[in-house]
């Protein structure tokens, strides 16, 4: 679908003519990222970064498979064969670091795409489709990295599979069979390495199939915008192209600016040393972490420090540990809901006073604060403020946010997103 | 019935974690953590300063020379550089013929078989080798190393945090235990009698559990001669080694930067005219 104003695609040329008829495809693209995709005009920078987690994505993709070229996925060899490439493979250096860092970077777009899809209400009617999808890929983008960081064979690798897959284990009954299924043995090995590699490149085209639905949903209703309220009219947008092209032209600039600043200045910023000793069995790192962008799921994991049990009789119906891995995976699960907790029919967080006060001094500062504690040692004061952020995180998506769009008396919304941008009634401001 | 279902979810899971939060609270004041011995007096690396220093920085040369000779009759003793080849040496500012010669003159030579009987030999190493490590195993590093496996050091200045500091502070950190006190003024084995170093280790506060099984390898002036005439003291002999390890962690390091500086200049020439274009397309647009 799209809006009955948008531009129609006219093949110039006999070959275009040609191909139009027999394989529309330019016509697909034209309507999907070109001139035939109406978007409201008044998008901030936010929107820019769902064009930016695709360019990460590619980049992760090309570097990805130039590195498997001379990856070489063996105990024995993988950890040497990264540096084979980073020493003797020609700009080695420069794909390995780039497919590094392009995963912290690729994360960082995609946090703030999430970000601006809580704030702006993104997720809400008739958008729930885009938003499922998203978190699909989130999950999806997930297993990835986890995978992916294991291919170096370092220490944090190794141990970070060892702890990562021992989550499996908590689960009673099925819980160490299925983590001898996922690793092919009883501890990460051979077996294991094998595997991850190769669904570590086979998972970044699912995600690319999943971006493909997601973009398809999004084509549906349209984008939202910052003020939440949907498109009347022509007025109120623009063509994608050239408008949006134009401005995620420079908004990629600045993004591949801050790329390369940390992929050539500074490489190893977001990594940990360890993982620049190889993979050894037999010596665990004093502190096991893993990557930053895991860090506050990794914080919610730890935050469950007491049994659920039976006052008094001494029986545990539920261990920490399960309760920590349930509560870590629910984290992200819950997103899922996020459509049905949220009920209240503004969308914008902009016209939602007592939202967005939740939003800015509970969400914000609890997933900053997951964060940095879950880098930290199981120190009490690391572990209490963890604590005290999960507990809000929880709340806030499952009791708060349900009960403020109920309670919330809404500011007046802008008639039309051309009223907002231009100061002026509709009826005045054709553009 | 999604909100009835989340909302028990939400109480039950932030319920759990506020009786958790009573718990570690409690816990906390009953059993306040100890602190220990590597907590209080575990140094961070020193300050140090060498030329390949910021995005502007390059090797120095000379420094990296007189750094593989360090390496060579000091360390290589026991450590093995094994991600490094002779060739990689051209690096360094030596020509072909230096290059074969380093090789030829190796201490250790280079495992290999020999053709006519299929025995184990060994021969002297070529440009193409990879550095001869000192020990043929871990066992037989072991038990030279009374049972401490001396790590390989290709890689250990990204191997720790700030590693060119830490490799030059641990070297030059070497101190008597007895009366030892950190910048707080406290006592060691006042504040932590039990931390007394065992016998067979070394006692040097930047390792991390203060107790090192290396004996100081640098703990006297003039161990090397450099062949440019540099005065071999003790730190500078311990920055010279930090430069090449740097070095033989990332070989690659000026490349980096250099292409680093270009693709920074493309990029924001790039961003300058996507800017321009973005300003001029949406002119007459008020948005």
């Amino acid at each position: 679908m799209s809006f009955p104003w948008a531009q129609e695609y006219k093949p110039q040329g006999a070959v275009s003519k040609w191909v139009d008829e027999r394989l529309p495809l330019p016509r697909l693209v034209y309507n999907a990222v070109g001139a035939g995709y109406p978007v409201p005009r008044n998008l901030n920078y936010f929107w820019n970064f769902g064009v930016l987690a695709g360019v990460a994505l590619v980049i992760q993709i090309v570097t990805g498979i130039v590195l498997a070229m001379h990856y070489y996925a063996s105990v024995d060899g993988a950890f040497n064969s990264v540096e084979h490439i980073m020493r003797d493979v020609n700009s080695g250096w420069f794909i390995r670091y780039a497919h590094m860092n392009g995963a912290s970077f690729f994360f960082i777009v995609v946090y703030i795409h999430i970000f601006r899809g809580l704030f702006y209400g993104s997720y809400k009617a008739p958008r729930e489709m885009i938003w499922l999808l998203g978190v699909t890929i989130f999950l999806l983008m997930m297993a990835t990295a986890f995978m992916g960081y294991v291919l170096p064979w370092g220490q944090m690798s190794f141990w970070g599979a060892q702890v990562i897959t021992g989550f499996f284990s908590a689960i009673p009954v099925i819980g160490e069979p299925l983590r001898q299924l996922l690793l092919g043995g009883f501890a990460p090995d051979q077996a294991a390495l094998n595997r991850f590699f190769s669904l570590h490149y086979l998972m970044p085209f699912v995600i690319a199939g999943v971006i493909i639905l997601h973009i398809w949903a999004l084509h549906i209703p349209g984008s939202s915008n910052p003020t939440g309220v949907s498109v009347k009219g022509e007025q109120d947008t623009v063509p994608f192209h050239p408008y949006y092209t134009a401005k995620d032209g420079f908004g990629l600039g600045v993004f591949l600016i801050l790329f390369v600043a940390v992929t050539f200045f500074a490489p190893n910023m977001l990594g940990h040393p360890d993982n620049y000793i190889p993979a050894n069995p037999l010596s665990t790192p004093a502190h096991i972490v893993p990557e930053w962008y895991f860090l506050p799921f990794y914080a919610i994991l730890k935050a469950f420090t007491v049994d659920f049990s039976i006052p008094f009789t001494g029986i545990i119906i539920i261990e920490a540990k399960l309760m920590g891995v349930l509560a870590m995976f629910g984290s992200i699960l819950l997103l899922f809901f996020l459509p049905w907790l949220d009920t209240s029919p503004v969308r914008s967080g902009h016209y939602r006073p007592l939202f967005r006060k939740f939003f800015w001094f509970g969400l914000i500062p609890s997933l900053a604060l997951l964060t940095y504690c879950g880098g930290k040692p199981p120190y009490a004061q690391w572990v209490i403020l963890s604590q005290i952020a999960a507990a809000y995180y929880f709340a806030h998506f499952l009791i708060i946010l349900p009960i403020v769009s109920r309670i919330e008396r809404p500011l007046p919304l802008p008639n039309s997103i051309t009223e907002a941008v231009t100061g002026k009634p509709l009826e005045t401001a054709a553009a | 019935m999604v909100r009835l279902v989340a909302f028990l979810v939400g109480l039950f899971f932030s319920g759990m974690l506020l009786l958790g939060l009573g718990d570690t609270v409690i816990k906390a004041i009953q059993e306040p953590e100890q602190p220990t011995a590597e907590h209080e007096f575990h140094e961070t690396p020193v300050a140090v300063s060498f030329a390949h220093d910021g995005p502007f920085g390059k090797f120095d040369r000379g420094q990296l020379q007189r750094g593989l000779k360090v390496y060579s009759e000091v360390c290589a003793a026991c450590h093995s550089l094994k991600l490094v080849a002779f060739r990689d040496f051209a690096a360094l500012g030596y020509n072909e013929d230096q290059v074969k010669a380093l090789a030829k003159a190796w201490k250790t030579e280079v495992p290999s078989v020999n053709p006519e009987t299929g025995e184990a030999a060994s021969r002297p190493a070529i440009p193409a080798d990879k550095i001869p490590s000192p020990f043929a195993n871990e066992v037989a590093a072991r038990a030279a190393n009374n049972n401490a496996l001396p790590p390989d050091l290709s890689l250990i200045t990204k191997a720790r945090p700030d590693g060119t500091a830490y490799v030059y502070s641990l070297l030059m950190g070497y101190r008597d235990q007895a009366g030892y006190k950190n910048a707080e003024g406290k006592e060691l084995l006042k504040e932590f009698p039990d931390a007394a170093t065992p016998a067979g280790l070394h006692f040097n506060p930047w390792f991390a559990n203060l107790n090192i099984a290396m004996a100081s390898p640098i703990a006297s002036d003039d161990l090397v001669t450099y062949d440019d005439g540099t005065k071999a003291t003790k730190a500078q002999m311990a920055k010279d080694v930090s430069a090449f390890l740097t070095w033989s962690a990332e070989p690659k390091m000026e490349n980096r930067k250099s292409a680093g500086w270009a693709a920074l200049g493309f990029l924001i020439i790039f961003t300058v005219l996507a800017w321009m274009s973005y300003k001029t397309i949406w002119a007459d647009k008020k948005h």
